[in-house]
C-alpha cells in the first residue's frame, strides 16, 4: 500500500467543506508557512525534489527560485488547471473532491512567491468543478484564510478563478497567460520566460494543480521527509489517472517505487485488463508520450522490470522507452487497433493546434488526413513513410512543445507497430472490420528490441 | 435588434473586471462571453459588439477570441447540446458506437440540430473524463459511462424537463 | 550607460565572423554579413514590433551557444527572435539539419497554397516563390483537397485572397502599429485560421495600403493594379511628392509614361526603406490616387539589387548577389522542374507553328503532316459549334 499524501482524506464524508477539511488538519501549512521566511519555504520545496506534475517534470523549487523580483512590480502565481491531455483527469479529481487542498496550496505558495493576487486557470468545460472551487474559495475567505492580513500576518492574498473556454493549447504556460489576458491562446516565443515576463509583463510562476497541492504536505512534514518517499529523482507521490481497457479506471496515488506490472494487474490499482483480455499496448503518460507495446512496457530493453517513475519510464529514450508525462495511463487491450487509436490522437492535435506557426498548423492536419486514408483502407505503403517524414519535420521546429506532442505519438506508433500499419495497407477491406490483433507484442522481449 | 444584460449580470461582469489590475479589463473578456452565452444561448455579431462596447474593446478583438475557443457557439444551437468525446481513451471504450446511436436515434448528423430545435449533436475532443468513458457534456454537466440505454434515458429526461418548463 | 550600449558581441555564421551590438538577433547579424548567409524570413519584418517567430523558415542551428557556454543548442532556433551571445557559432546554409527543416517548412507552407502564380499579381515579387525555388522540393507529396476561401474586398483599394495567405500576421501588425484601429483579425484556429473582418467590413484608414507592401505573398493585393500588368514588365522609378500625411517618397511602377502602381521603397530584404531615420511608410493618397506622372517628381531609376525577375534585363548596372542555390543543394546543380521541349508536343522544336492554319489544338499534332487530319478536326469543331447554336 503506497503512502498517500494528497488523497489520504478523500473518503472522509464532507471533506469538500471548510469545516470538515479544517477539522481533519487542513490549512496547517498556511499557519506554518506564514511564520517562516519566504526563502526558507522555497528552500523546503527545493529539498523535497518535487517535480512539476503537469507533464514536463521540471523541478518546482528551481522554477520558483528563477522568479524575478524587481522592485515595485507585482508578481503572480497562476495555477494551471487547464487539464486537457487525453488520458489525464487527476486534477479534476483533486478539485472536485478535495477543493480546499488546492486552495491551501495556493495560499502557501502565493506567500512563498510574494504573490498578492493569484489565479486558478480552470478549463472551461469543468463548469461544475469551478462552482465547487468557488464555493470553497468563498468559505476560505469567510474564515480569514484569504483577503487582507491573513491570520494577522500582514500578508494579503486573493485567489481568483479564471474559466477558459475550450483550448488544449492553453495548458502550455505562455498560451495560458495570453488567455488570462483575454486574448487568443497563442504560445509566446521564449525567451523571455514567464518567471521574468509573464502575465501583463510581470514575473509569473505557472504550476500544475497537483504540484501546488503537493506543496501542502511538503510544508507540513518538511522537504526532507517528502524526498524520502519514492526513488532517485522521482520523489514523493504521483497521481496516475488510469483509463482504457482496464477493470478499475480511476485516479490512483502511488509512491514511485511500484512496477508497471503491479500497477496494471494488482487489485489495489487497475485490477488487470477488462473482460479477461490480454494487454497489447499502453501510453503511460498522456496522449503526447510514445506508446509502448506490452513487452517493452513491463520490462525495459535491458530486461529489468519497468517502474512507475520518471527515470524508469523514460529508460531507453524514445526508442524503447516513453515518459511519465502528466500521468495519464491509457491501456489498450488485444482488441484495439493502434492505427485507429493514433488516428484519433492525431485528430485531437489537428483540432487543437493554435495555428500560429506553420509546421504545426499545416503538419497536424496533414497527419490526420494520411491516418484517415490508411484507417479507411485506402492507404499505400508510401503513406507510412510519409507519416514518418511529416512528423519528423514538425518535431522540434515549432514555437511551443505542442509540435513535439503531436509528432511523438505518431513516431512511436510507427516505430513499434509498423507491421500493423502495413497490414492495413495490405488488407484494405479486412482492416475495416477487424483489427490486427496481438501479433508478437506480448511475446518475449527479443522480438522488437532491435 | 439590440441586446442588453440584466442588472444582475452587469454586476457579475463588474465583479469579474475587479479581479484584474487597473486597465487590464480585457482579461474579463472570456468570462463575459461565458455570461453572454448563458444569457443569449449563442454569440451573435450583435452580442459580441455589445460585449466589445462594455469592455471598451474593438469588435474584432472579441470576434478573434470568440472564434478561437471551441466552447463558444457562433451559430444558434438546440436547447440541449450533446457534446460527445471521440478522442483515443473514449474511442477505446466505444464512443464511436455511442455517436452512431445518437445519430440514428435523433435522426441528425454531427453538427446538426433536430427539427424541433431540442437537440444538437457535436463531437468534441478530450474533455478530461477518460476514466469514465464513453462520455459527453450536456450544458454544465458531464454524462459519463454512456450506454445506448443511458442515452435513451438522458433524451427522455431532456424531453420531460422541457415539457415541464413550458 | 553609453558604454554598455556599445558592447559588441562576436558571432560566426557559416564560417564568417562579425561583430554586432548586444541585443542584435542572429538574423540581423546574418543580414549584415550578406544575402549568401542570411536565412529567409517570411513573417519577420524588422520595422514591425513583435513580428517573427511564426513561419519557422529562418530556423538555424546553433553549434555553440557562447564562449562562456559553448554547448550546442538542442533544437534549431528561430534566428529572427534569438539574440546573439558573445562567441556564438551559427550554421545556416552549412547545416544539414537546418536545410532539412527548411525543406519541410516550405512543404508545409505549400500544401495549402494554390498553384495560381500565373494569375497572381504577386508573382515575380513573391517571397514564397523565392523560398520554394531556393528550398523547395520537386513536386508535392500532398494529395488531399486544398483549403480554399472566398475572396473578400476589404474596402475600395485592397483585396484579400485568403487562400494564398501563409498567416505571417504582418498585416495585423501594420493595422495595430500604423493605424488607429484594427478591423481585420485572425479568426478560428489551427489550419482553419483565416484573416477576416468577420462582418465584411471595409478597412478604412490612410495607412491601410501598407498591408499590401508587407504581405509576403499575394494574399493582399492592390485593387487598382489588379490584373493590369506583370511586375517584370514594369519599370520601377523612385519619385517623391509633397504629402501632408506621409513622407511622400515612393517607387512608381511605369510602363512608358503610364504609372501602373505606386509602392513604398523597398530595401534589399524586401522591407520598406528607412528614410531620414524613419520607416518610409506611405499613405493611401500617394499609393492609390496619384497615378499620373505629373503628380510626381522623378528621382531616377530604382536600384533593384535582389536577385529577382524584376531586375531581369532592366538595367546595365544591376547587382546580382551570389546565388546560394548550389551551396544549399550541397554542390548539386538545381534540377530543372520540367523540360518544356521534352514534355509538350505543341512546343516541339520540329514544328513550325506559323504554317498551321488557325489556332493549334491537341489533335493538330497527332498526324502532324497530314493536312486532312487538320481539316477533319476543323470540321468536327465546326460541327460541335453548329450543334450548340440555338
Amino acid at each position: 500500500m503506497s503512502k498517500k499524501l494528497l488523497l489520504d482524506k478523500i473518503n472522509v464524508p464532507g471533506i469538500k467543506t471548510f469545516e470538515v477539511y479544517r477539522r481533519e488538519g487542513g490549512y496547517q501549512s498556511v499557519e506554518k508557512a506564514l511564520k517562516m521566511q519566504t526563502g526558507d519555504i522555497v528552500e523546503e520545496v527545493k529539498k523535497s525534489g518535487l517535480r512539476g506534475r503537469g507533464g514536463a517534470g521540471f523541478p518546482t523549487g528551481l522554477k520558483w527560485s528563477f522568479l524575478a523580483k524587481p522592485e515595485g512590480v507585482a508578481r503572480y502565481l497562476v495555477c494551471n488547471a487547464d487539464e486537457s491531455e487525453p488520458g489525464t483527469f487527476k486534477d479534476r479529481y483533486l478539485m472536485e473532491f478535495i477543493p480546499h487542498l488546492l486552495i491551501e496550496g495556493m495560499i502557501t505558495s502565493s506567500f512563498a512567491l510574494g504573490s498578492n493576487v493569484s489565479y486558478i486557470y480552470i478549463r472551461g468545460e469543468y463548469d461544475w468543478v469551478a462552482d465547487i472551487l468557488q464555493a470553497a474559495l468563498d468559505e476560505a475567505k469567510q474564515n480569514g484564510f484569504l483577503g487582507k492580513n491573513i491570520l494577522g500576518s500582514g500578508f494579503d492574498c486573493e485567489v481568483y478563478l479564471y474559466r477558459g473556454a475550450g483550448a488544449y493549447i492553453c495548458g502550455e504556460e505562455t498560451a495560458l497567460l495570453e488567455s488570462l489576458e483575454g486574448k487568443r491562446g497563442l504560445p509566446r516565443i521564449k525567451p523571455p520566460f514567464p518567471a521574468v515576463k509573464g502575465v501583463w509583463g510581470c514575473p509569473t510562476v505557472v504550476n500544475n494543480v497537483e504540484t501546488i497541492c503537493a506543496v501542502v504536505p511538503i510544508i507540513n512534514e518538511g522537504g526532507d521527509a517528502y524526498a524520502k518517499i519514492g526513488v532517485g529523482k522521482s520523489t514523493g507521490t504521483k497521481l496516475i489517472s488510469a483509463c482504457g481497457n482496464i477493470n478499475k479506471p480511476g485516479v490512483y496515488e502511488i509512491d514511485m517505487t511500484i512496477s508497471v506490472e503491479e500497477f496494471i494487474y494488482s487489485d489495489e490499482y487497475c485490477g488487470g485488463i477488462a473482460n479477461g483480455k490480454r494487454l497489447k499496448a499502453c501510453i503511460p503518460g498522456g496522449s503526447s508520450v510514445p506508446i509502448l507495446p506490452a513487452n517493452l512496457l513491463l520490462k525495459t530493453a535491458k530486461g529489468e522490470p519497468r517502474l512507475m517513475n520518471y527515470e524508469s519510464l523514460a529508460d531507453g529514450g524514445f526508442i524503447t522507452g516513453s515518459s511519465m508525462g502528466s500521468g495519464g495511463f491509457i491501456v489498450l487491450d488485444e482488441d484495439q487497433c493502434v492505427v485507429r487509436h493514433t488516428y484519433t490522437i492525431s485528430r485531437f492535435y489537428h483540432h487543437e493546434s493554435c495555428g500560429q506557426c506553420s509546421p504545426c498548423r499545416e503538419g497536424t492536419g496533414w497527419l490526420e488526413k494520411i491516418f484517415k486514408k490508411i484507417e479507411t483502407g485506402k492507404g499505400e505503403m508510401k503513406d507510412i513513410d510519409l507519416l514518418w517524414d511529416v512528423q519528423r519535420r514538425i518535431e522540434g521546429n515549432t514555437i511551443c512543445p505542442f509540435g513535439d506532442a503531436a509528432a511523438w505519438p505518431v513516431a512511436a506508433a510507427i516505430r513499434h507497430f509498423r507491421d500493423e500499419f502495413e497490414w492495413h495497407v495490405l488488407n484494405p477491406e479486412e482492416c475495416l472490420v477487424r483489427n490486427f490483433g496481438l501479433a508478437h507484442y506480448a511475446d518475449a522481449l527479443e522480438a522488437v528490441t532491435s | 435588434m439590440s441586446v442588453q444584460f440584466s442588472p444582475e449580470k452587469l454586476d457579475k461582469i463588474n465583479e469579474l473586471i475587479s479581479h484584474y489590475p487597473e486597465g487590464k479589463h480585457k482579461s474579463a473578456l472570456i468570462g463575459v462571453l461565458h455570461i453572454a452565452e448563458e444569457e443569449f444561448g449563442w454569440l451573435s455579431v450583435n452580442t459580441m459588439d455589445y460585449v466589445a462596447s462594455l469592455l471598451k474593446l474593438q469588435p474584432i478583438e472579441v470576434y478573434e477570441v470568440a472564434s478561437f475557443y471551441s466552447m463558444f457557439n457562433l451559430k444558434p444551437v438546440g436547447k440541449y447540446v450533446f457534446e460527445v468525446c471521440q478522442t483515443g481513451p473514449c474511442m477505446l471504450k466505444g464512443s464511436d458506437q455511442i455517436i452512431d446511436y445518437i445519430k440514428q436515434k435523433l435522426n441528425i448528423g454531427v453538427g446538426e440540430t433536430t427539427e424541433d430545435g431540442m437537440f444538437t449533436l457535436k463531437t468534441v475532443e478530450c474533455l478530461g473524463a477518460c476514466g469514465y468513458a464513453p462520455m459527453m457534456q450536456m450544458g454544465k454537466f458531464y454524462k459519463e459511462h454512456l450506454t445506448p440505454e443511458r442515452v435513451d434515458q438522458i433524451i427522455e429526461e431532456c424531453r420531460n424537463n422541457s415539457a415541464r418548463n413550458n | 550607460m553609453p558604454e554598455e550600449q556599445e558592447q559588441l558581441f562576436t558571432i560566426t555564421i557559416d564560417g564568417v565572423t562579425i561583430e554586432v551590438p548586444k541585443g542584435t538577433t542572429i538574423l540581423n547579424a546574418a543580414r549584415q554579413i550578406g544575402p549568401s548567409v542570411a536565412p529567409p524570413a517570411m513573417c519577420y519584418y524588422s520595422k514591425l514590433e513583435g513580428s517573427g517567430g511564426k513561419c519557422r523558415t529562418c530556423l538555424v542551428e546553433v553549434a555553440a551557444g557562447s564562449t562562456k557556454d559553448p554547448r550546442p543548442m538542442p533544437k534549431l532556433v528561430a534566428s529572427c527572435r534569438t539574440e546573439v551571445m558573445d562567441g556564438m557559432i551559427v550554421k545556416n546554409v552549412t547545416s544539414e539539419k537546418a536545410i532539412d527543416a527548411r525543406h519541410g517548412i516550405v512543404e508545409y507552407l505549400l500544401i495549402n497554397h494554390p498553384l495560381d502564380c500565373p494569375i497572381c499579381d504577386q508573382a515575380g515579387e513573391c517571397y514564397l516563390q523565392d523560398l520554394s525555388y531556393n528550398n523547395g522540393e520537386v513536386g508535392t507529396r500532398y494529395e488531399f483537397k486544398r483549403r480554399t476561401f472566398v475572396r473578400e474586398d476589404i474596402g475600395p483599394y485592397i483585396q484579400l485572397h485568403m487562400t494564398r495567405c501563409i498567416l505571417c500576421y504582418r498585416c495585423l501588425m501594420v493595422a495595430d502599429q500604423l493605424t488607429d484601429s484594427r478591423t481585420q483579425g485572425i479568426l478560428l484556429r489551427g489550419d482553419a485560421s483565416e484573416i477576416s473582418t468577420y462582418i465584411s467590413k471595409a478597412i478604412d484608414n490612410d495607412f491601410s495600403g501598407n498591408m499590401i507592401d508587407v504581405c509576403p505573398v499575394g494574399a493582399l493585393t492592390d485593387r487598382t493594379y489588379r490584373f493590369k500588368n506583370r511586375v517584370w514588365f514594369l519599370k520601377p522609378v523612385d519619385a517623391h511628392r509633397d504629402c501632408d500625411k506621409c513622407c511622400g517618397k515612393v517607387t512608381l511602377w511605369n510602363r512608358g509614361e503610364e504609372v501602373f502602381r505606386v509602392t513604398s521603397r523597398k530595401d534589399p530584404w524586401g522591407e520598406v526603406q528607412i528614410i531620414d531615420g524613419k520607416a518610409a511608410w506611405i499613405c493611401n493618397t500617394c499609393r492609390f490616387e496619384k497615378k499620373k506622372t505629373d503628380d510626381w517628381i522623378i528621382d531616377g531609376p530604382t536600384k533593384i539589387d535582389r536577385h529577382s525577375v524584376i531586375s531581369t534585363n532592366h538595367y546595365v548596372e544591376k547587382v546580382i548577389p551570389p546565388d546560394p542555390l548550389k551551396e544549399v543543394l550541397f554542390g548539386r546543380e538545381p534540377l530543372l522542374l520540367m523540360d518544356i521541349q521534352e514534355t509538350s508536343e505543341v512546343n516541339s522544336q520540329d514544328i513550325d507553328l506559323s504554317i498551321l492554319p488557325g489556332p493549334a489544338t491537341s489533335t493538330t499534332f497527332i498526324e502532324r503532316d497530314e493536312q486532312k487530319e487538320i481539316e477533319e478536326a476543323d470540321a468536327e469543331r465546326l460541327a460541335i459549334n453548329d450543334h450548340k447554336k440555338p
